[in-house]
């Protein structure tokens, strides 16, 4: 993985300085809160309901062991003892103090992490595939793009007081598991017709109040001119996003308003100016980049493990857990293995301190030292031994992070809703816990099969629940918590929204609801059809009528 | 307002209402385009001030005639004037004084002085005396803009200078300095 | 018109706290001073808003309270949950409070 260089750790070393200046100035005065508001946000400080909340970047969602004991570590000196993983591969901390947060960045900054630019209207944190480098379906690994876009984007002058958040998602792999269309630009690695390796750009997606699915503006895109064309890109929205209105100020906006292709002749247009320029990524460059993302040791294997088989034949609960949280690994021999932090009736995306030291561990102990974030709010040991899997899922099982979930309807996204949120209307992780308590039992889970499940808690949509199989938005009517739910939404390669099946259910309701719709789906599946699929062939109407059958 | 020039307190020589004096004068884009008072026929020093919505793609025939360009930000949020600047310098060759008014706050400094600008109206005369330990606060960029700073990406291509430098001095992987720094060197 | 109480987070640890009778804050709801009418609700706002000056507390606002046999009452969920912390249930982390 990247590992800083001098001038990285004398970067963030001069941002915790430069931070803990200004937090000495706001304490005695010299600044007001407005003043200060988006110097602590550009640190990732929020101040929440229940305190100062800071928001950690994890680029890309990769991690080494010893980064996790620094996030455990915190999760302990300065906080309850335990930690949210975020849709955007971030971590958050609840209950932070202001005069500690200087003195949490100096801690992170020790171990190459920071919390510059997860909040604010700047280039957030770049998100990519959890399985970067090691899914077998892979074109390149995209973190070597992301950490170019890292560095670029960091405290990039022209491009901190945007008219709004911008974020960036990029995958290097046909399968699309970073939702890429979901985001301000995605980045997609295609081969061109002569085999070289290039991006497909999309812009102009993104959730919230007014969803919408990014478009493609470039098909392809050289290597050398990422930088360049970003720059393009973010350089015409700078000066023409709107900025009259929050509501109408991200970059989805003014592709609608323009057209796709009006704006993409924009964003040419100023590429042609600036293209070939200092932003040029030479090859050498990417090849620096490239030579931290090389393969570790990896050791030759055959491709099939007998002890592997045998346990999985003998031991169904372990066999029952690879069938839904192991991937395949582009090596022979290894596989990817998912942690679920879904466990039934659990708060999604939490992990206590000794959970992460305990992933830190078998991090080291089964793999090469190194975790990922999966933007569902799980965890991933991306280079685990065929032979090791099962001694790796017993070691799981004992530390409560071995629920064989992922991907099923209990891997369920939520946000933190009003339990935690200042913007949020209704709660989602009560319904998160209700929903999964419901569905507490493996073998139903199995059988319903694929189904995505997200919950927000305000039309924000930090949960993507516009892009959930079955979708829940929480909405406060008259004070009351409200929840209004979607069908048929799709975050991968082809990115879907839900449909709105109709009134909102109380907080009661919502897990009966749930039930009703699982219960149709199965009643109506055809073999070997998942959630998805039935809910294209059959739509709305059989589960309109199951659902509000009784009004 | 105070200005800051040059890293210091300056006096400011510009007036922004047209007396019918020699003295030099900072116009409006409506002033301008419309030629009041025969302003684009004088002889003396002009400056031009540009909303935070106007374009300076606006004056690109007429940059030359400016010795100040002036850019609001009418808060410091609104972002459009770090573009402007940056297109200024960067694509107009605009070599003149280009001021930053508005909402120019010292945590923008560092921002506005990597995009181009050279001098800033402030609030107070306060914002000048920490102007230096502003600007001080980050020296490592990432980023190629249109200042002299050269960015990470090109010193860590470059033999380090604590380090007796590996090999020869302009191997492959050494950029030419020089020609870099043209990008972005005004 | 309900009965109102005034609620901020105080500054230097962004802790919940409540305007209380004395004009000082508190963490505890059970001490906020609960204003009758309009004009004693401007007056604890206006009140608060000087210890914002001040650097005490960040962004006070006014929310609405019953007052029950002697016990003060938030009447919205949001600050239900603010004055009594999240409603999730506890699950398998371990949640110990640090303070």
């Amino acid at each position: 993985m990247y590992r800083y260089d001098e001038f990285d750790h004398g970067f963030v070393r001069q941002r915790v300085a430069q931070f803990r200046g200004q937090v000495a100035r706001r304490l005695d005065g010299a600044l007001t809160e407005d003043e200060f508001k988006p110097l602590r946000l550009m640190n990732g400080l929020y101040l929440q309901l229940h305190a100062y909340m800071l928001r950690v970047a994890i680029p890309y969602g990769t991690l080494s062991a010893r980064q996790m004991r620094r996030l455990a570590d915190i999760a302990r000196r300065y906080d309850k003892g335990f930690g949210h993983f975020t849709t955007r591969q971030n971590i958050q901390y609840n209950w932070i103090r202001l005069e500690d947060a200087p003195d949490i960045l100096a801690d992170l900054a020790d171990v190459e992490m920071h919390a510059i630019q997860t909040s604010g209207n700047c280039i957030r944190n770049v998100t990519a595939d959890q399985f970067a480098g090691v899914a077998a379906d892979e074109i390149e690994d995209p973190r070597v793009y992301a950490e170019i876009i890292r560095q670029w984007s960091t405290l990039h002058p022209e491009f901190s007081f945007l008219p709004r958040k911008f974020k960036i998602a990029i995958t290097g792999a046909p399968r699309d598991r970073a939702a890429v269309r979901a985001h301000d630009i995605g980045l997609r690695m295609h081969w061109n017709a002569d085999g070289e390796a290039g991006f497909e750009i999309m812009v102009g997606g993104g959730l919230g109040r007014t969803p919408v699915i990014g478009k493609t503006i470039r098909a392809f895109l050289p290597k050398q001119d990422l930088l360049s064309y970003l720059e393009a890109i973010l350089r015409v929205y700078n000066q023409l996003g709107r900025r009259d209105n929050i509501h109408k100020a991200r970059i989805k906006i003014l592709v609608n308003q323009v057209g796709a292709e009006t704006f993409a002749d924009m964003v040419e247009a100023e590429w042609r100016e600036i293209r070939g320029g200092a932003l040029d990524l030479p090859a050498d460059e990417i090849a620096r980049i490239e030579s931290y993302f090389a393969p570790p040791d990896y050791e030759r294997l055959d491709a099939a493990s007998p002890a592997f088989e045998a346990q999985r034949r003998s031991d169904p609960a372990f066999a029952q857990w690879v069938r839904s949280n192991v991937v395949a690994h582009k090596r022979p021999g290894y596989a990817i293995a998912n942690i679920s932090l879904k466990p039934a009736g659990g708060v999604p995306g939490d992990a206590s301190a000794e959970q992460m030291e305990v992933v830190a561990d078998l991090a080291e102990r089964y793999g090469f030292g190194e975790i990922r974030v999966a933007h569902e709010q799980n965890l991933v040991l991306p280079d685990v031994r065929l032979s090791d899997l099962h001694a790796l899922w017993q070691e799981l099982r004992t530390a409560g992070l071995a629920t064989a979930n992922i991907g099923l309807l209990t891997d369920i996204i939520a946000c933190p809703g009003l339990d935690y949120c200042n913007l949020a209307n209704a709660r989602s992780i009560p319904i998160a816990q209700r929903i999964g308590q419901r569905f507490d039992d493996l073998a139903r889970l199995h059988d319903i099969g694929r189904l995505t499940l997200n919950i927000s808690g305000c039309i924000n949509a930090c949960a993507h629940h516009h892009v959930g199989n079955i979708g829940i938005l929480g909405v406060n009517k008259k004070g009351v918590e409200y929840y209004q739910v979607t069908l048929g939404g799709n975050a991968d390669e082809n990115a879907a929204l839900g449909d709105l099946v109709g009134p909102a259910f109380s907080g009661e309701e919502i897990a009966d609801a749930v039930e009703t719709i699982v219960d149709t789906y199965l009643e109506q599946r055809d073999r070997g059809e998942q959630f998805l699929d039935t809910y294209r062939r059959v739509g709305l109407q059989p589960f309109k009528e199951k659902l509000y059958a009784a009004h | 307002m105070p200005l800051i020039k040059d890293g210091k307190l300056a006096d400011d020589p510009w007036q922004v209402a047209d007396d019918g004096t020699a003295a030099p004068l900072i116009v409006s884009l409506e002033a301008w385009q419309a030629n009041e008072g025969g302003i684009r026929q004088r002889n003396t020093p002009i400056g031009i001030r540009l909303a935070s919505d106007q374009s300076p793609a606006l004056i690109a025939e007429d940059i030359e005639r400016f010795e100040v360009i002036a850019l609001e930000f009418p808060k410091f949020n609104d972002g459009r004037a770090y573009s402007y600047a940056r297109l200024l310098r960067e694509r107009h060759g605009y070599k003149g004084e280009l001021r930053a008014v508005g909402n120019v706050l010292r945590d923008q400094f560092l921002f506005m002085h990597r995009c181009g600008f050279d001098a800033f109206e402030v609030a107070d005369t306060g914002a000048a005396a920490v102007w230096e330990e502003a600007l001080r606060e980050i020296s490592v960029w990432y980023q190629p803009t249109a200042d002299r700073r050269k960015p990470a990406t090109t010193l860590r291509r470059k033999p380090h200078p604590r380090r007796p430098a590996a090999g020869t001095s302009s191997g492959p992987g050494d950029p030419p300095s020089v020609a870099c720094a043209g990008h972005w060197a005004y | 018109m309900s009965q109102q109480a005034v609620t901020a987070n105080r500054l230097r640890d962004g802790q919940v706290v409540y305007l209380a009778a004395n004009n000082g804050w508190s963490d505890r709801l059970a001490d906020a001073a609960v204003a009758d009418d309009a004009d004693a609700a401007k007056a604890l706002l206006a009140t608060a808003e000087g210890d914002v000056d001040r650097r005490v507390v960040v962004g006070p606002y006014l929310f609405d309270v019953a007052v029950e046999t002697g016990a003060v009452r938030p009447l919205g969920q949001r600050e239900t949950i603010r004055a009594s912390g999240p409603s999730i249930q506890p699950d398998t982390g371990d949640r110990a409070v640090r303070r």
